[in-house]
């Protein structure tokens, strides 16, 4: 079986047809039972069973018409969402009589599970369900309805946002065309049209039934959607708990249809992932980490901690992004870099604080810990010695998996005018602030490159980057770089779904002061330049926290280049549209 | 003058009674703390929970005030958007299962002030506790350094560094001047002692005069990161409160430090009473 090594086949009789069902994992484990959509047979699971085979009972079964399962006859009429409730429930009694199974859904599988989930028949069989890209037909005609009932110029606009998004569901309405599509040219070419456009891996998927399936699978859409939307059922409530997954770069799908959901869902958790619509073939990883994970918290009710209320000044999108992501944050001792990784850990990522003072890192994990990262662990490393991060990651990779977002915050400060300034100075500047960068980058990135499953990368450059200054020409250098690595790197990796972006604090008060160089001064003169740098620094009392909510913005909107403080944004504005106001600026002797 | 009577004891090390003036107003200060922490529960507001300390130290005989109750819930805590002082008033802001609240009272009683902050929690939270526990570090710092003679200023921005390195935000950045410690004295008992903002005229007037009398000679009431507090630690007694904030989770203690004059530096500074909950709590922790 292609893409399905090692399953257990057997074979489910129901109302006149035959289904195929797959089984991976221990029987005795509990059941998480997956349903494919549309054009797809089960084997678009693939991916995520063998992950999820691990630690459950893993069932996947060809919905009827699809892949190895036998079509109704006639096909009119066949397809409707009655009939295929009783084939889940023919499956489920098959492969776990008496015990209820979890449910995960993807495009028409999850509009199928929907009904699975809201019709009182299957109460008792369902004990938790993850919905992907399908909406309930259901709630979706009461959406449709309620914008139709009062339509302000938003909900207008959000009609027809997912009126375009529709188009090939008019066209699967349309006799016989469809069919001799799928079976002739379209067919042919859908893998290359789904690697191309929806940056589906190249592979054993889609099977060699997929002209099959997908003209059967047209009377999914005929036997139900007009019959649904025009006629929703007004009792349409889960009753199991409910896992949304929500691609948020899904052509087919707005994310504005699951607004009024919690009014169906008593009991919703909802996540979103930047990915297109094929998330089974694309994100393998972070699904099975989120369906493992809600399938363990629904699975012995009693134990279940008590939903924590989300404290104030967590952002619900962050959470539903970052919840479960592996975070890792360079410079995690202190300042933005230690107010990101708590941000992160209040989103409920789990954190690798990483940072030369050893102590400080350990303090960030022990305390992201404690508000809300499910394991944080300190590592001290310096990001300047390659072999060092070589081997921080070999370590991160088999202990803690593949890091989701990398923060390169990492740096140093160095003051002093370009004479004064050493080579040496120079050196441990650019080793630091451009080389600890690189490293993360290549090493780091490089995993999540190799991985294919999207990320994100956020450098930490400066405002110093555009804002040139006769007083810090070492530091601007370093991070000018910074930025321009971003961009470029920004550009290379677009293609596969990480994002790369450049942050520029400005003046913040962090502990940077007090550790920066003075370049041509003594020791004396060192100590007072610091502390009076930091008092500067103290008065202007921006605080990291700020810098940290920006990071996970960028992050959240895949910003490339994100001036913080206003100083920051004006000198950003300026160097575009009246640089030599910023040179003007940048001739300005600082008062020692 | 009340303050230059407290002065010349509290310098010489002087009369016990003083001293045992403070301590007795100290712990009436926290016994009401305790008990109108164990009455809390879900749906009291911050003006009943303060008005509950009022009327708890009214019976026992207190009738002026250095300031009068402050309690915090949530993440008033912390401070979060305190903009102006104006909010350290109590509200109506609801006590709600797991969240962190802070009592703040500084009553007046047979001429003697207190001033003391306790900090607690509706239920459990691992996060509040160790805010609790990491304030130990503070207190231990503070008496060392004034032990040890620095400046005021200094001191501060020590603890300032501790806390940064805690990982905690000051929050007593937020009092009126920025203050980790103010003075506090003895205060004339009168028959009518009306409040100004929620401050004793009394006791303002003995701080100010105090703020007169040291502009003079280079010191300051008031202990703050500013220049005014350059100075080493002035004989007489110090009411301090360092207050923690971690995202919207906030804690402090406050509670009385005796300088003196006096060579032996155990004799130089000491906390006025060890036997006090937050005290007792780090005590019972390490057995």
């Amino acid at each position: 079986m292609a893409g399905l090594k090692g399953a257990r086949e057997r074979w489910v009789r129901t109302g006149g047809i035959e289904l195929c069902v797959a089984e991976l994992g221990d029987e005795s484990r509990p059941t998480v039972l997956l349903v494919h959509g549309y054009p797809d047979s089960k084997e678009v699971w693939s991916e995520v069973a063998h992950r999820l085979a691990e630690r459950f009972h893993v069932v996947l079964y060809d919905v009827r018409g699809h892949g190895r399962s036998t079509a109704p006859t006639p096909l009119r009429g066949g397809f409707t969402l009655e009939k295929l409730t009783d084939d889940f429930l023919a499956v489920a009694d098959a492969v776990s009589p008496g015990r209820p199974v979890h449910l995960v859904g993807h495009d028409w599988g999850s509009v199928q599970s929907w009904e699975f989930v809201t019709v009182p028949r299957t109460e008792g069989r369902i004990a938790s369900f993850t919905s992907m890209s399908g909406p309930s037909l259901d709630h979706f005609g009461h959406w449709i309805k309620q914008r139709m009932a009062r339509p302000t110029p938003r909900r207008i606009g959000q009609l027809l946002g997912q009126g375009a998004k529709s188009w090939y569901v008019y066209l699967l309405h349309t006799p016989l065309l469809p069919e001799l599509a799928w079976r002739g040219p379209l067919g042919r070419r859908w893998p290359k049209i789904l690697q191309r456009v929806e940056k589906v891996p190249a592979g054993d998927y889609p099977t060699a039934s997929l002209p099959g399936d997908a003209a059967h699978g047209a009377w999914l859409y005929r036997d139900n959607v007009r019959a649904r939307l025009s006629r929703p059922r007004a009792d349409a409530y889960a009753h199991a708990p409910v896992q949304l997954i929500t691609p948020t770069g899904d052509v087919f799908l707005s994310e504005r249809l699951y607004d009024d959901l919690g009014a169906w869902v008593p009991d919703l958790t909802r996540r979103s992932l930047p990915a297109k619509h094929w998330v089974p073939r694309t994100r393998p990883d972070q699904l099975a980490a989120w369906i493992g994970e809600f399938v363990g918290a629904n699975e012995d009710r009693s134990t279940k901690a008590p939903k924590t209320t989300a404290k104030s000044g967590v952002r619900p999108e962050y959470a539903e992004r970052f919840g479960g992501q592996l975070v890792l944050v360079t410079g995690a001792a202190s300042g933005i870099g230690r107010a990101t990784a708590f941000a992160f850990a209040e989103a409920g990522a789990r954190i690798v604080a990483v940072d030369r003072n050893g102590e400080g890192a350990a303090r960030t994990a022990e305390m992201s810990r404690l508000i809300g990262a499910p394991a944080a662990w300190g590592e001290t490393v310096d990001v300047s010695d390659e072999q060092a991060m070589e081997k921080l990651a070999a370590k991160v990779a088999s202990d803690y998996g593949t890091v989701d977002v990398l923060v390169n915050n990492a740096g140093i400060g160095l003051s002093g005018s370009f004479f004064a300034t050493t080579s040496e100075e120079w050196k441990k500047v650019l080793d630091v602030n451009l080389w600890g960068v690189i490293h993360g980058c290549r090493i780091f990135g490089g995993q999540m490159a190799e991985r294919g499953q999207g990320g994100h990368i956020v450098n930490t450059a400066s405002a110093a980057a555009f804002q040139p200054s006769r007083a810090l020409p070492a530091y601007s250098t370093s991070k000018a770089a910074v930025l321009m690595l971003s961009e470029c790197l920004r550009a290379e990796l677009a293609g596969q779904g990480i994002g790369v972006s450049a942050i520029c604090p400005g003046i913040v008060n962090t502990a940077i002061t007090a550790t920066a160089r003075f370049a041509g001064v003594g020791e004396e003169e060192q100590k007072r330049r610091q502390q009076k740098a930091s008092r500067l620094y103290g008065l202007r009392n921006y605080p990291p926290e700020k810098v940290a909510d920006a990071i996970l913005r960028a992050v959240v909107r895949n910003e490339a280049v994100v001036p913080v403080t206003p100083e920051a944004r004006g000198a950003h504005f300026m160097s575009r549209f009246a640089p030599r106001a910023l040179r003007a600026i940048a001739r300005l002797e600082p008062p020692a | 003058m009340a303050s230059a009577m407290t002065k010349a004891s509290a310098v010489t090390g002087g009369p016990a009674a003083d001293l045992r003036g403070f301590r007795e107003v100290q712990r009436l200060s926290y016994e009401c703390a305790e008990a109108v922490a164990a009455q809390l529960k879900p749906g009291v507001t911050e003006r009943e929970a303060a008005k509950m300390q009022r009327d708890w130290l009214y019976e026992r005989g207190v009738r002026d005030w250095f300031h009068r109750p402050f309690a915090w819930f949530g993440d008033r805590t912390a401070f979060v958007d305190f903009k102006i002082p104006l909010q350290f008033f109590p509200t109506n802001r609801r006590l709600e299962a797991g969240m962190p609240f802070i009592l703040d009272m500084a009553p007046v009683y047979k001429g003697y002030t207190s001033d003391i902050g306790y900090s607690g929690c509706l239920g459990l939270d691992p996060l509040h506790d160790k805010l609790l526990a990491d304030l130990r570090a503070h207190r231990e710092l503070i008496l060392s350094q004034v032990r040890e003679r620095r400046s005021l200023r200094e001191i501060y921005e020590d603890v300032d560094r501790l806390m940064v390195r805690q990982g905690y935000a000051n929050r007593h950045r937020a009092y009126p001047f920025g203050v980790i410690a103010h003075k506090i004295d003895r205060v004339r008992e009168r028959r009518w002692s009306p409040t100004l903002f929620g401050f004793g005229t009394q006791s303002l007037k003995g701080l100010a005069s105090d703020a007169v009398h040291g502009h003079r000679d280079g010191w300051s009431p008031l202990w703050s990161p500013y220049k005014f507090s350059d100075h080493p630690p002035r004989p007489g007694l110090w009411a301090v409160e360092p207050h923690l904030g971690f995202r919207g989770t906030g804690a402090k203690f406050e509670e009385i430090l005796v300088v003196t004059d006096s060579k032996d530096p155990e004799q130089s500074a000491f906390w006025l009473d060890d036997d006090l909950p937050h005290v007792r709590r780090w005590n019972e922790r390490d057995v």
